[in-house]
């Protein structure tokens, strides 16, 4: 197998930046080069370092070579790999998936709702379905605020009520209609077997079912939730890992304006 | 040995103060009883099993006592009482009442002695094979020898107990000493236990009491070809704490994750319905032999591990006081902490460890529970697997017992073979490499470490003086701990707390309590 980890040939390769061209980046452009790990349902052996081998070069793995592996129990090899990748993307035709709204600060959402909306939001916001993780709703809307960014219980102009985890969607719903809210925040933090997507699929029936689904702004965030994601449920918007609350609430200010005008 | 130099004098004041609270609130404990409680006296007598309608039958028994407005004198009086006038065992008695060719409540009373007697058979066969359960572990431990250092402790959580089994046989060969099967997460907030091998749940597995045993049986294999004894856990917490303490004390579970105020606060359970059930479920736990894990690092998810670490000593301090109240002994009380300082914040790895060695020497004879960073874990695996590492220093350093071993995948998805494998090998790594580091090192005289023992141990005792003075109750309405505010009478589970009339009857309570030598010496 060549391709060890000095190899220095190889090297005759386009090294100018193409944007409509990319690849992974190791030392230098366009060497494509990836790092991967991944476990085989095999005993470690020859045969199983081959097999991983072959597997990388089925991704389009060029000259891979097999870094580590080690046994994880009986019948299990665990490989990490390295290699360069033959696949390239043309960054210019990328359609962006995530929210796009220029993010305000706290005092510029507050001045927003008061000038343009004229009263006070209120949010609702909870874990659904089995999930018990409040981690990222609590990172938006609880008092203490999140690595320096406010979160949504401190701002004046909105009104936020947090239900914690494993709330039903039935409850949620309930909630959402005895509270007049208008911005409904939906977390899903840790699922199995894609859950999530099933329980955030339901709730949006429940909302058509009670006709409001139009008179709210409806929201999710997670760390596997995409806006893509978010969009393709039914929900206006999603949000993912490395979200602050001014973003979402950025998003959900100039939603509710945009509602107003049309 | 006392690196800190902490001041033990604070020490034993707060555990006097924290021993007054515990007592003051087991007035309030001791006048009462709940349905889980009479249920699990149904399990002990050996009722099991489920309806057509897969309702188990200690819950159909209880709610025909209970309709018939008797449950306040206990389920035992009953059910010795239709013993000793059918002649039928426990199990027929339920079946009969499900059925509805039995009312228990019809029988005129015997005499409370030939009610006792009638029982005393059936009560001696379970309480031995809890006995026995307890012993056979001892003899395994014995057998294999005992791990010195710390327990990796790892969690499986398929839904499937099947699944479950050949995960943890891996963990287990993979160098697990113990396995915690995660519970299917709304199984808390349920008013029953489920029944029979389940192989579906949420994020978790259901607890029942054939997956238990089926877990047990299979870790018992690996346990003997690994030679050394895995040890089992699961969730005495939620609202059938005790029922679930009885079925891991009949299938041989040697852990458990027992402790009130996590139901209170995270699952927003009825604090007196479960501060009820906890003392019950403790006692069972005492008696069984099992080391209950306490929740107080789950404090930290919500709240700072800097500032807020007071909280959790605070909270350590009660919870080893009510724990023993309940029968157990130091050995069997893996109080809970967590290492979740703000990666960020400097010299956080000081604290972290000043914290940890406090816990240490505190409660010297205690395993206690030391769980890994989640809040600041990013999904940068490679940061991640580094600040498991620190985990582990601090773990080895200062002789931490339980040690939940953390992923470097936490945060993304539930652990992959690979990543249980890597966050194995990390902790032995610096276990081995850094093995009696914690004996050669002291601390520096009045320096940033005995300083923050100080600081943290001075605000526990101002906290506990608080809490001593509202009354527990009061002080967990005004949010002391992880800043969650619960009403004495909200959450889940208050319709199930009964006052206990002056007839009232509850033998375990009572041979257990005896056994256990409760409210003797200490």
């Amino acid at each position: 197998m060549g391709g060890g980890l000095y190899t220095t040939d190889k090297k005759n390769f386009d090294k100018n930046l193409d944007l409509t061209k990319i690849k992974p980046y190791g030392d230098t452009m366009n060497d494509g080069k990836i790092q991967i790990s991944f476990t085989l349902p095999v005993d470690e052996s020859d045969k199983a370092i081959s097999g991983a081998l072959e597997l990388a070069k089925k991704m389009g793995i060029e000259e891979p070579s097999v870094a580590h592996h080690q046994v994880l129990d009986k019948g299990y090899t665990y490989f990490i790999l390295y290699g360069s990748l033959k696949h390239s993307i043309d960054f210019t035709k990328i359609k962006l998936e995530s929210v796009e709204v220029e993010t305000m600060t706290m005092e510029e959402i507050n001045g927003f709702i008061k000038s343009k909306i004229g009263h006070k939001l209120t949010v609702i916001g909870a874990t659904t379905g089995t999930d018990a993780h409040t981690l990222g709703i609590d990172a938006i809307i609880n008092r203490k605020g999140f690595a320096g960014h406010y979160c949504l219980e401190g701002y004046e102009m909105i009104e936020t009520y947090n239900l914690g985890s494993q709330v039903s969607n039935e409850v949620f719903v309930k909630k959402a209609i005895e509270l007049k809210a208008d911005i409904l925040l939906v977390s899903q933090t840790v699922t199995q077997k894609d859950i999530h997507v099933k329980n955030l699929t339901n709730l949006v029936d429940l909302l058509e079912a009670e006709g409001i689904r139009d008179k709210v702004i409806l929201i999710c965030g997670g760390a596997r939730i995409s806006n893509e994601l978010a969009k393709e449920l039914g929900y206006d918007a999603g949000f993912g890992p490395n979200t602050f609350p001014e973003n979402v609430a950025s998003f959900f200010v100039k939603e509710i304006q945009n509602r107003k005008s049309s | 040995m006392n690196k800190l130099n902490l001041d033990f004098s604070i020490v034993k004041s707060a555990r006097k103060i924290a021993k007054n609270i515990a007592i003051e609130t087991q007035k309030f404990i001791d006048k009462h009883t709940t349905t889980s409680i009479e249920r699990t006296v149904c399990r002990l007598l050996g009722i099991d099993g489920i309806d057509d309608f897969g309702v188990p039958l200690p819950n159909i028994v209880v709610e025909h006592l209970q309709s018939s407005g008797l449950i306040n004198n206990g389920i035992a009086l009953y059910l010795g009482n239709t013993i000793l006038r059918t002649n039928k065992s426990p199990q027929n008695i339920a079946e009969g009442i499900y059925k509805e060719e039995l009312d228990i409540a019809e029988f005129p009373l015997s005499n409370i002695s030939e009610i006792k007697d009638v029982l005393s058979t059936i009560i001696q066969k379970n309480l031995d094979m809890i006995k026995n359960n307890k012993q056979h572990r001892e003899d395994l431990i014995n057998k294999y020898g005992e791990k010195t250092g710390p327990l990796i402790y790892l969690i499986v959580a398929t839904g499937n107990i099947f699944e479950d089994i050949v995960q943890a046989k891996a963990a287990a060969r993979q160098g697990a000493d113990v396995i915690a099967v995660i519970r299917s997460t709304g199984q808390s907030l349920l008013d029953y236990v489920p029944y029979g091998a389940t192989t579906e749940g949420f994020g978790g597995t259901f607890a029942t009491q054939e997956n238990f045993r089926l877990m047990r049986s299979a870790l018992d294999q690996v346990s003997e070809e690994e030679g050394r004894y895995i040890r089992l856990t699961n969730y005495c917490s939620g609202l059938c704490m005790p029922e679930i303490a009885a079925m891991g004390a009949f299938e041989r579970l040697d852990m458990m994750l027992n402790d009130a105020l996590y139901g209170i606060l995270f699952r927003d359970i009825n604090m007196q319905r479960t501060m009820i059930d906890q003392y019950f479920s403790r006692m069972i736990n005492a008696y069984a032999g099992v080391i209950i894990n306490t929740g107080e690092d789950n404090y930290l998810t919500t709240d700072d591990a800097y500032d807020s670490a007071h909280t959790v000593l605070a909270s350590q301090f009660i919870n080893e006081q009510f724990a023993k109240l309940a029968g157990l002994r130091e050995k069997q009380i893996g109080l809970g902490h967590a290492f979740e300082m703000d990666p960020d914040l400097e010299n956080g790895f000081i604290y972290e460890l000043a914290q940890a060695q406090m816990a240490r020497d505190i409660f010297p004879n205690a395993p206690l529970k030391y769980m890994p960073p989640t809040k600041y874990m990013t999904g940068n695996i490679f940061k991640g697997h580094i600040q498991d590492g620190l985990f582990n220093i601090i773990t080895i350093l200062t002789n931490q017992r339980i040690h939940l071993l953390g992923m470097l995948t936490e945060a993304i998805h539930t652990p992959f073979m690979s990543d249980r494998a890597l966050s194995i090998e990390n902790a032995q790594y610096i276990f081995k490499n850094m093995k009696d580091l914690g004996d050669e090192i002291v601390f520096k005289e009045g320096g940033k470490m005995q300083r923050r023992a100080d600081e943290v141990l001075n605000k526990a005792i101002d906290l506990l003086n608080k809490i001593d003075k509202e009354g527990l109750f009061k002080t967990i309405e005004n949010g002391i701990f992880a800043q969650i505010k619960r009403p004495i009478s909200g959450g889940k589970g208050l319709d199930g707390v009964i006052l206990k009339s002056k007839d009232y009857f509850n033998p375990f309570l009572e041979i257990m309590s005896r056994e256990l030598q409760i409210g003797g010496q200490e």
